[in-house]
């Protein structure tokens, strides 16, 4: 009876988990666990009622609190078209996208020549990248500062995409290094017998069996800008070029009276292109996340 | 015409020459924006600097008075408390979670899927959830308790000082404790079974099993998980910044929030600088222990690991 179970499972770490009865299971895994997603999925589905309440139920103390009793869209569409959300949210994609694909370019270059061509010292700058990766952005924000008002870059996209792969080289070279050690040195050894040059073989060899690896830093990446704060915070301070999560935190934050629907509702919408992101490429964020980290 | 290629293509095939050229767009982008803001940083500190007007070379002026200031003082007590209290509560949740994801479980792709959530948002957003769960009239944790009987008037979560350490730690925690979780599962998934069906044949319990087998396998990744959650918590600065802004009476300031404060609204970049470069020893000491830990076990257990 349970060894088809037990075959069928073979990456099963508790080898002899089915001798567990039923009952204690529920009480050892399926109950704290359970615990678990509660508190860890909360604060988002709370983020959702609030957004979709209207404002006699959000400061009423009577009734249940967990259900909205007459969905409203009356936030969403304060937050639509009386503030410069939207244009918060296109600054925080071209930002993003562009910082990413910048980052990603100079890391496979940088990643393949210390990891494939070995230069002189290859080994130390591989190391150097790792100790950039553990450089928080709060040491550096005020520095950064001082050299975004001397570039004449306060206030700008610019600024932004420029400071933020100084986090996304760093993290995404790191990770790519994992990925082309893996491919095997025969494959170019044969290309460069072939004639081809090291630009083609990265191009037509490398690459295409790195995309695993690519995916991975981008997604990554792409999250990393995305929620970037500090840096969004001090370098820009008009408007029109500011990313979802300050311009929420900075503008929709007015007074004393809290418009908490439409700030749920603000915080709910930064939150869900890079949730939806994520579930798509789970498998390659979880592999960047922990590549990066292992090695 | 035809030796001039050939030069190039000679040139190109020279590993040094041509690992320089591709080294050159990140080299230049890190060199700018991350190696010189470092020193840039440092430099700062020792001097006057404000917005607007740049400063002089006071030596150690700034740390003579920050050492001597009272709120700086509390930030780096605090800095201290928030780090070490969330980060052990971190690794033990985190820790523990992993243990349950690793159990043969329906739906687990979808479970691991799911938990990681809380570190993908932006914490500035999630945050914001926060503040509204700790809102000291419309609090539904306090409508709970209430209703539960409980406690008898609303809590003031972010509005008494020790009442808002806790609640700032409390969300630290829960946008930690995934990461932590799901970086230690992928540690568990990498034990071979064939080491706890010999540990369970040779009658070893589940606690014997989890101390003798899984800690020690699990103790080079438990120390790099634990130093990026440490420099993480450490230098965090969306959370509180977002919660309380430093508040009430400066009881929840860490270090990076009162550099920021001092530097950008107060304008006193010199003494924000100063600030952050106080953290830098803080964290090389984090990094070196885990460095020197990691490399002692490496050379224990006989591997050439570099």
């Amino acid at each position: 009876m349970t060894t088809a179970d037990a075959t069928a499972q073979p990456i099963d770490s508790q080898g002899m988990n089915y001798l567990v009865s039923l009952p204690r299971r529920i009480v050892t895994i399926y109950l704290p666990l359970g615990a678990f997603l509660f508190v860890l999925l909360f604060p988002f589905y709370w983020m959702a009622m609030t957004a979709f309440k209207p404002d006699a139920e959000l400061i009423s103390r009577e009734g249940n609190p967990f259900w909205v009793n007459n969905p409203t869209l009356a936030h969403v569409k304060k937050l639509l078209f009386d503030t410069p959300y939207p244009e918060w949210l296109w600054n925080t994609v071209l930002i993003s996208v562009v910082s990413t694909f910048l980052s990603l370019f100079c890391s496979v270059l940088a990643a393949y020549s210390i990891e494939r061509l070995r230069y002189r010292g290859s080994r130390y700058v591989g190391a150097s990248i790792f100790l950039a990766y553990l450089v928080p952005p709060s040491i550096l924000f005020i520095p950064l500062a001082t050299m975004v008002y001397q570039l004449n870059l306060f206030d700008t996209r610019l600024a932004l995409i420029l400071t933020y792969p100084t986090f996304l080289i760093p993290f995404s070279t790191w990770l790519l290094m994992g990925y082309f050690k893996s491919i095997p040195f025969e494959l170019e050894e044969c290309a460069l017998i072939d004639g081809a040059s090291r630009l083609q073989i990265l191009i037509k060899i490398v690459l295409p069996l790195a995309v695993p690896g690519l995916i991975s830093a981008g997604i990554f990446a792409f999250t990393l800008s995305w929620n970037e704060f500090i840096y969004a915070l001090t370098f820009v301070s008009s408007s029109e070029v500011k990313t979802v999560p300050v311009g929420v935190v900075t503008e929709l934050v007015e007074g004393d009276v809290y418009h908490w629907g439409s700030l749920m509702a603000g915080a709910l919408f930064g939150s869900l292109p890079v949730a939806a992101l994520y579930s798509f490429f789970v498998e390659y964020y979880v592999s960047g996340l922990t590549g990066a980290v292992k090695e | 015409m035809a030796s001039r290629t050939s030069a190039l293509s000679r040139a190109l095939d020279n590993r040094n020459l041509l690992g320089l050229l591709f080294m050159l767009p990140a080299a230049a982008l890190l060199l700018l924006f991350l190696t010189y803001p470092l020193g840039l940083g440092t430099y700062l500190g020792f001097t006057d600097t404000k917005i607007g007007r740049s400063g002089v070379w006071i030596g150690l002026e700034n740390f003579e008075f920050l050492w001597g200031d009272a709120v700086t003082r509390l930030a780096l007590f605090n800095t201290l408390f928030y780090t070490t209290i969330a980060s052990v509560i971190k690794f033990g949740l985190g820790l523990y979670l992993a243990l349950l994801l690793n159990k043969r479980l329906p739906f687990k792709a979808f479970f691991r899927a799911v938990v990681l959530l809380p570190f993908i948002v932006p914490t500035a957003l999630s945050a914001l959830a926060f503040w509204w769960i700790y809102d000291s009239q419309f609090s539904v944790i306090s409508w709970v308790l209430m209703k539960m009987g409980l406690i008898d008037r609303y809590i003031d979560f972010l509005g008494d000082p020790w009442n808002a350490r806790f609640s700032t730690i409390a969300a630290n925690i829960w946008r930690g404790v995934p990461f932590v979780a799901i970086t230690l599962l992928a540690g568990l998934q990498t034990i071979s079974p064939s080491y706890y069906e010999a540990a369970s044949l040779d009658g070893a319990s589940p606690w014997q099993q989890f101390r003798h087998v899984t800690l020690p396998l699990l103790t080079p990744i438990i120390a790099v998980v634990m130093t990026f959650s440490v420099l993480f918590t450490f230098t965090d600065f969306q959370l509180i910044y977002v919660l309380t802004r430093g508040g009430p009476l400066n009881a929840t300031h860490l270090m990076a929030t009162l550099s920021f404060q001092r530097a950008i609204p107060g304008g006193n970049l010199g003494e924000g600088a100063a600030i952050a470069t106080a953290m830098v020893p803080f964290l090389l000491a984090a990094i070196l222990i885990s460095y020197y830990g990691l490399q002692r076990r490496a050379w224990q257990q006989g591997s050439a690991d570099k």
